[in-house]
């Protein structure tokens, strides 16, 4: 069963008289469970791929199916409520609200849902310390380091039970050992709990431990691998 | 809704200084225009009672024809019904009647027109501020012989001074030319340059003896116990003397009241003005609070916070502010202004000026208690319109394009 299925997706940008394509009739299928990396050189599409399955950009051709419905029917507010509860996301930098603690950041999301109080309590202590951060409940984002808020942000993703959680260059600021901790840490969320995880990345040390690596290459799909 | 608002209220603190500065400028504002309202609300208000209390009173009542041709003849009809009725009638305070002639006056160095008011010394001791604004000399107490009090315009103007001599020349009430002599006993001066000019003050039996007619007066001066009963007690008034006229301060002096209304107007202007140039501050510095936190918005928009949510957020934000800076600037203008309504202000450097408009050289601030109410509303719908420019630009970022920018 396909979570996301991307039927001939096309992303046209308009820049004076140049068009740029950065997404070139993409079609292609995720399953349930799956830990797949999106590579590619920069400019290649990448981001514009995750924007579009997740509904933060509409392409401009073609249909994004989730669960078999397609999202780029949506308008805007239906979209927010979409994401809300269909998708966790880790962006590179700035993930997490600079006001809230790391625990409030985690209920954040919960709370717009409309989870009731003891879950959100339980769940989010929960999350934190499956990522390691039982300690660092009650900082914020700024007494954390970058990975420990990119940490935090997985369990904010995770927060809202997704059926899928995008990542867009989850590690780009990230130290060495922080890069791995937080892969183990993404890699035990897939394994134990077969979260499914789409990111993308140019580190070499996160394409090795993807389960299937996807190629982009000005905005095509150049290679599809599965590895066991 | 409740998170919404925690974080609204701590993004207000995340730039300190910043916050600072809007509040700072809020209460400064706010201080500054109330503040200046309320000296000139006081000038204005210590202008109306003392014209009040020196020559205006709340009513008088005079022959319908006296104020065209001040004649000596033209004295108010049925004088001692109209002092019976004021006796029990039980919205006056208190009541004066006079004498009024017109004169020339003339001392060695000259001669000026003038109105010689006969006056009961005794009563008008309660009644008017007369015996207040002597100068110089006495109240009518040390001189025996027809004692006179001049204003201190007059005296300078004729070159007298206490104990000096000048004598009065006016066509009596048979038509007769008569010429008095009067000896100054005291020098007073008012608010009002102009009364203080114009104005003789003398006992009312010293006038009565010279006229045919001796029980004529020529105007009767009420107060009431409450200055706001003013128009109804004149009703009362005319009804049951309709041969005389009848009339309150604001209609002898209409510009002392229409400036009270002006006011009002001159309040909400400024203080609009006021107002508005902090909005485009406020304004400003939310939208920059918007657009430098783009990323932020963005990532919060592709979480899940939906548009309403956002914009109420930059809506709390800048709510919060003006709930901090409002009750701030407001007690701080009332603590300055109930200080210096007590204190005054010493404006005396420009008082030769303000006296000829009849103003005093110490001004006590007051604002009416429903001004401090408006103003509060009025600050509160501005920062409302404010916060509505940003809190929409704030909408218009596009998720994607504010995640993109790294
Ligand atoms: N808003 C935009 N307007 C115009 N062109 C754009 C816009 N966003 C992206 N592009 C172009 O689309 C193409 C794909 O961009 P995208 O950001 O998806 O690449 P990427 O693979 O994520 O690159 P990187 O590895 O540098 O993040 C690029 O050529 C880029 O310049
Ligand atoms: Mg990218």
């Amino acid at each position: 069963m396909n979570v996301i299925e991307t039927k001939n997706i096309s992303k046209l940008y308009k820049q004076a008289d140049l068009e740029i394509r950065a997404l070139d009739n993409v079609s292609v299928n995720f399953k349930q469970g799956e830990f797949t990396a999106i590579v590619g050189p920069s400019g290649s599409g990448k981001t514009t791929f995750l924007n579009s399955i997740g509904g933060l950009d509409s392409p401009t051709k073609g249909q994004v199916l989730i669960d078999n419905n397609d999202i780029t029917q949506l308008n805007s507010n239906k979209l927010i409520d979409f994401r809300l509860k269909n998708i966790g996301f880790v962006f590179q930098s700035y993930n997490l609200i600079p006001v809230l603690t790391a625990k409030e950041n985690v209920e954040f999301i919960m709370l717009m849902q409309g989870v009731s109080n003891k879950i959100r309590d339980k769940r989010s202590k929960e999350l934190l310390e499956a990522v390691g951060l039982q300690e660092h409940l009650n900082r914020r984002p700024n007494q954390l380091s970058g990975g420990q808020q990119q940490r935090v942000a997985v369990a904010r993703a995770l927060a809202s039970k997704p059926k899928f959680v995008l990542a867009d260059e989850p590690t780009a600021n990230l130290d060495s050992s922080s890069t791995s901790n937080l892969l183990d840490i993404m890699y035990r969320l897939n394994n134990d709990e077969k979260m499914t995880f789409i990111f993308s990345t140019h580190d070499q040390r996160v394409i090795d431990r993807a389960k299937r690596i996807i190629t982009l290459e000005d905005g095509k799909i150049i290679s599809d691998t599965n590895i066991k | 809704m409740e998170k919404i608002i925690k974080i609204a209220w701590r993004n207000v603190w995340r730039n300190k200084l910043r916050s600072l500065v809007v509040i700072t400028s809020m209460v400064l504002g706010l201080w500054s225009g109330l503040f200046t309202i309320a000296m000139s609300n006081g000038i204005n208000e210590q202008r109306v009672k003392s014209a009040i209390d020196t020559y205006l009173h709340h009513i008088q009542i005079h022959n319908p024809l006296f104020e065209y041709n001040l004649d000596i003849n033209s004295s108010v009809e049925d004088p001692l019904q109209i002092l019976k009725e004021l006796e029990n009638n039980n919205l006056v305070k208190g009541f004066s009647s006079r004498i009024i002639i017109s004169a020339m006056a003339s001392s060695a160095h000259g001669a000026e027109g003038v109105r010689v008011i006969g006056i009961d010394s005794e009563n008008e001791k309660q009644f008017s501020d007369i015996s207040k604004n002597i100068l110089k000399g006495n109240y009518f107490s040390n001189i025996k012989s027809k004692p006179a009090l001049i204003g201190q315009k007059l005296a300078d103007n004729l070159k007298l001074d206490i104990k000096k001599k000048l004598s009065f020349t006016f066509v009596d009430d048979k038509g007769d030319l008569q010429r008095i002599k009067f000896k100054v006993e005291g020098v007073f001066k008012t608010a009002s340059s102009i009364h203080d000019s114009g104005n003789i003050y003398v006992k009312k039996e010293d006038l009565n003896q010279l006229l045919f007619n001796n029980s004529m007066i020529h105007e009767v001066a009420i107060l009431c116990n409450n200055i706001d009963d003013s128009d109804i007690l004149k009703q009362e008034l005319q009804n049951s003397f309709p041969e005389n006229k009848v009339e309150t301060w604001k209609d002898i002096s209409p510009e002392l009241g229409s400036v009270q209304e002006l006011m009002v107007w001159f309040f909400f202007i400024f203080m609009s003005i006021i107002l508005l140039a902090l909005s485009f501050g406020i304004a400003n510095i939310m939208l920059m609070a918007v657009l430098e936190r783009k990323r932020e918005l963005g990532m919060l928009m592709s979480v899940g916070l939906n548009k309403t949510k956002i914009f109420l957020m930059i809506l709390f934000e800048t709510i919060f502010i003006s709930f901090i800076s409002l009750p701030v600037g407001i007690v701080l203008s009332y603590l300055m202004i109930s200080y210096y309504g007590r204190a005054g202000i010493d404006l005396s450097i420009v008082s030769q000026g303000l006296e000829s408009f009849g103003m005093n050289s110490m001004v006590y601030t007051h604002l009416p208690s429903d001004y401090y109410f408006k103003i509060t509303i009025l600050t509160l719908f501005v920062t409302l319109v404010s916060s509505l420019f940003p809190a929409r630009r704030a909408l218009k970022l596009d998720p994607a394009e504010a995640v993109r920018s790294q």
